[in-house]
């Protein structure tokens, strides 16, 4: 910005507080305060553009390996978008990206207009409201879901916090109804550990829910999960969408052909297309390279 | 809507066990003393001074097993240099030992006997606290506290995990050995400090205060069993744990597992500390040996034997393996060391869960 533009731009804000004071509590947009543009709070989402998550022009590498390659892709508040893609598309690094696990050489990845996400470390990130699940079910075996569910509590969890914590009434019913979305009620306290493969899906999933994140990332949520429990988890995420963003990364087509508006599919570390399910399926590149027909 | 009932949070200690803990508080704090001093020495209930001592010895040992679980057992964080914290703390109350010999060494000298002998004509500047027992006692906390503080802030802020984690902590206290055993570090050198003659100015080698340190570690054991209870009771320790089963899930869930390591660890060396400072005048001497890779591999042994993942199993196996080892090194002493490999290698594939983790089996079995 050169010294001219802040000239101006000082002296168009003295001329507002004049004439503030001149109006005393009359401003000059009929009572409301003046649009200087809004103040950007820290960690607060603003969306207000549109956009919860936008990535450009991502590049990383391992080892000479363009995992990422010119990725660019943004998301909508309350959309829920699939990304599909073959092995070693990317997707899975896109995720370790956009959550901090790994730092792209170059790019710029924002959360709403104003949170540039590079700068913030794992936890951080989570913080600011980006829940993420993993491939393979990762939960607390050695801790009952109940306590799997409490420890991702969206609370101050700092260590001295921790040492004092006590579940107040209001989250122990925010509790229990995630206990019920997630089909887990019978099971709280059994340790994690010994619940099938598809019902820890499901308690990871509402392990993300308890933290009442922004926007989920969900990495092959359904992967070995029963018809039955695929079905209830497309209910869920349709039930879902429009509270929260959701990004998630599936190879069962008929599991995104219930859930999706928008499909992105990744080929070699960007994208190659974008559509609905029935406009990638029919695009040439899109069969080549990742239909196989 | 919520009609299941959600399980309520544990109390520090059931019934029962606050029922166990008060009896081995009466045990410790009055039936030992009084089998020990008021019993003649030759009727069977006696208990030998040889018995309290080793007694004391034991529960000291006991102290470092019990912060072992806290780190390894709870946090899985293998440790294997937790002898340097212990040997810290007894090294900082050996110092305040030291000044207390006063005129009464060999040399007749305001300074300790080794620093008369290198030619030394003043106290060191880190000696310069020594002289006092309120000084002492924070030091005996504060010093393997900022240690392990330092250590684990570089090693858990770099990421360094697992078997990594473990080499370098063997590293740290074998490098601390090497600069104690030098005499101009001013630690006494291979000789390290002994020959100690009172503690707040009474006489160390009577009956009367050899029992008083006798109960002051029983009931710093029982203390610090309670404390480590709570902390694993609270969301800290289910935190800890879950650091354990799966650390990525932890960050993603919003913690900053930096914190949670570096305060269970610096914790820990602090118990360690104290259990030193303890030691030390119940023995009459500290040297760098204490600081040998292989103290702090036992360490994790008595935890491993006891059963790692509780807080009870540690405090047990350092209760059998000492007890073995005094019983074995008497009795064949050739044989000790191959009884430890045994006994290491048979808890690691029979008993994973240790002899405490055992016990519950068989009860649960049965029930």
């Amino acid at each position: 910005m050169t010294p001219d533009l802040l000239e101006q731009g000082a002296r168009r804000v003295q001329a507002h507080m004049e004439a503030l004071a001149a109006h005393k509590g009359q401003t000059e947009s009929g009572g409301r305060t003046a649009g200087f543009g809004r103040v950007a709070s820290q960690g607060e989402v603003d969306v207000t553009h549109g956009r919860i998550l936008y990535l450009e022009d991502v590049h990383v590498s391992f080892d000479g390996f363009k995992a990422i390659n010119g990725l660019s892709l943004d998301i909508a508040p309350g959309e829920l978008r699939c990304i599909i893609g073959p092995n070693g598309a990317g997707k899975t690094t896109m995720m370790d990206i956009i959550t901090g696990k790994t730092r792209p050489d170059t790019g710029t990845v924002f959360f709403g207009s104003t949170i540039d996400l590079l700068r913030y470390k794992e936890s951080e990130i989570a913080q600011l409201g980006i829940g993420r699940k993993f491939q393979k079910p990762t939960v607390f075996e050695q801790l009952s879901v109940f306590e799997n569910l409490e420890l991702a509590l969206k609370t101050d969890k700092g260590v001295k916090a921790s040492m004092f914590f006590k579940l107040d009434s209001a989250q122990r019913d925010r509790l229990a109804d995630i206990l019920h979305t997630i089909h887990l009620a019978d099971s709280v306290g059994r340790l994690a550990g010994n619940l099938s493969h598809g019902q820890k899906q499901w308690l990871e999933i509402g392990m993300l829910l308890m933290q009442d994140p922004k926007l989920l990332l969900l990495d092959e949520p359904v992967a070995g999960m029963t018809d039955e429990e695929t079905e209830r988890t497309a209910e869920l995420f349709l039930s879902l969408k429009g509270k929260h963003s959701l990004m998630v990364v599936e190879h069962d087509m008929s599991f995104i052909r219930t859930i999706s508006d928008i499909v992105t599919v990744l080929c070699d570390g960007s994208v190659l297309a974008q559509g609905t399910l029935d406009q990638v399926q029919a695009d040439e590149r899109v069969i080549e390279v990742y239909l196989g027909r | 809507m919520s009609n299941i009932t959600l399980p309520t949070p544990q109390p520090l200690l059931t019934r029962t066990g606050w029922v166990a803990w008060l009896a081995a508080l009466m045990v410790l704090c009055a039936l030992v003393p009084a089998l020990n001093l008021l019993v003649p020495a030759g009727s069977a209930l006696h208990l030998s001074d040889f018995a309290v001592a080793l007694t004391a010895k034991i529960m000291c040992y006991a102290i470092c097993a019990l912060a072992m679980g806290l780190i390894w057992g709870y946090t899985g964080i293998l440790s294997l240099g937790h002898g340097l914290f212990f040997a810290l703390g007894g090294y900082a109350m050996g110092m305040y030992l030291m000044r207390q010999i006063g005129l009464d060494g060999n040399y007749k000298s305001n300074l300790p006997d080794f620093m008369v002998f290198l030619d030394w004509k003043e106290l060191p500047w880190h000696w310069a606290l020594s002289g006092s027992f309120g000084a002492t006692l924070f030091l005996v906390i504060a010093v393997p506290g900022l240690v392990a503080f330092v250590f684990g802030y570089f090693a858990f802020r770099s990421r360094i995990k697992g078997v990594y984690f473990s080499i370098i902590t063997q590293a740290m206290t074998f490098a601390a050995m090497l600069l104690f055993f030098r005499n101009e570090t001013g630690f006494g050198g291979n000789n390290g400090f002994t020959d100690f003659k009172r503690i707040l100015d009474i006489p160390i080698a009577t009956t009367s205060m050899r029992m008083t340190l006798f109960v002051m570690t029983s009931v710093t054991l029982l203390v610090f069993f309670l404390l480590a209870r709570w902390l694993v009771g609270s969301k800290f320790g289910r935190v800890l744990q879950a650091v354990r089963d799966a650390e990525s899930r932890v960050m993603f869930s919003g913690y900053s597992t930096l914190g949670y390591k570096l305060t269970i660890w610096t914790i820990s060396a602090m118990m360690c500390g104290v259990a030193g400072a303890l030691y030390v005048p119940q023995v009459g001497i500290i040297n760098p040996s204490e600081m040998s890779p292989a103290n702090s591999i036992e360490i994790a042994i008595w935890a491993a034997v006891g059963g790692r993942a509780t807080l009870i199993g540690p405090i047990v196996g350092a209760f059998i393996v000492n007890g073995a080892k005094s019983w074995l090194t008497v009795t064949y002493p050739e044989f000790w060391l191959y009884f430890l490999g045994a006994l290491f290698i048979g808890v690691t594939l029979f008993l994973p869960d240790g002899v405490v983790g055992l016990i519950k089996k068989l009860k649960g079995g049965k029930a």
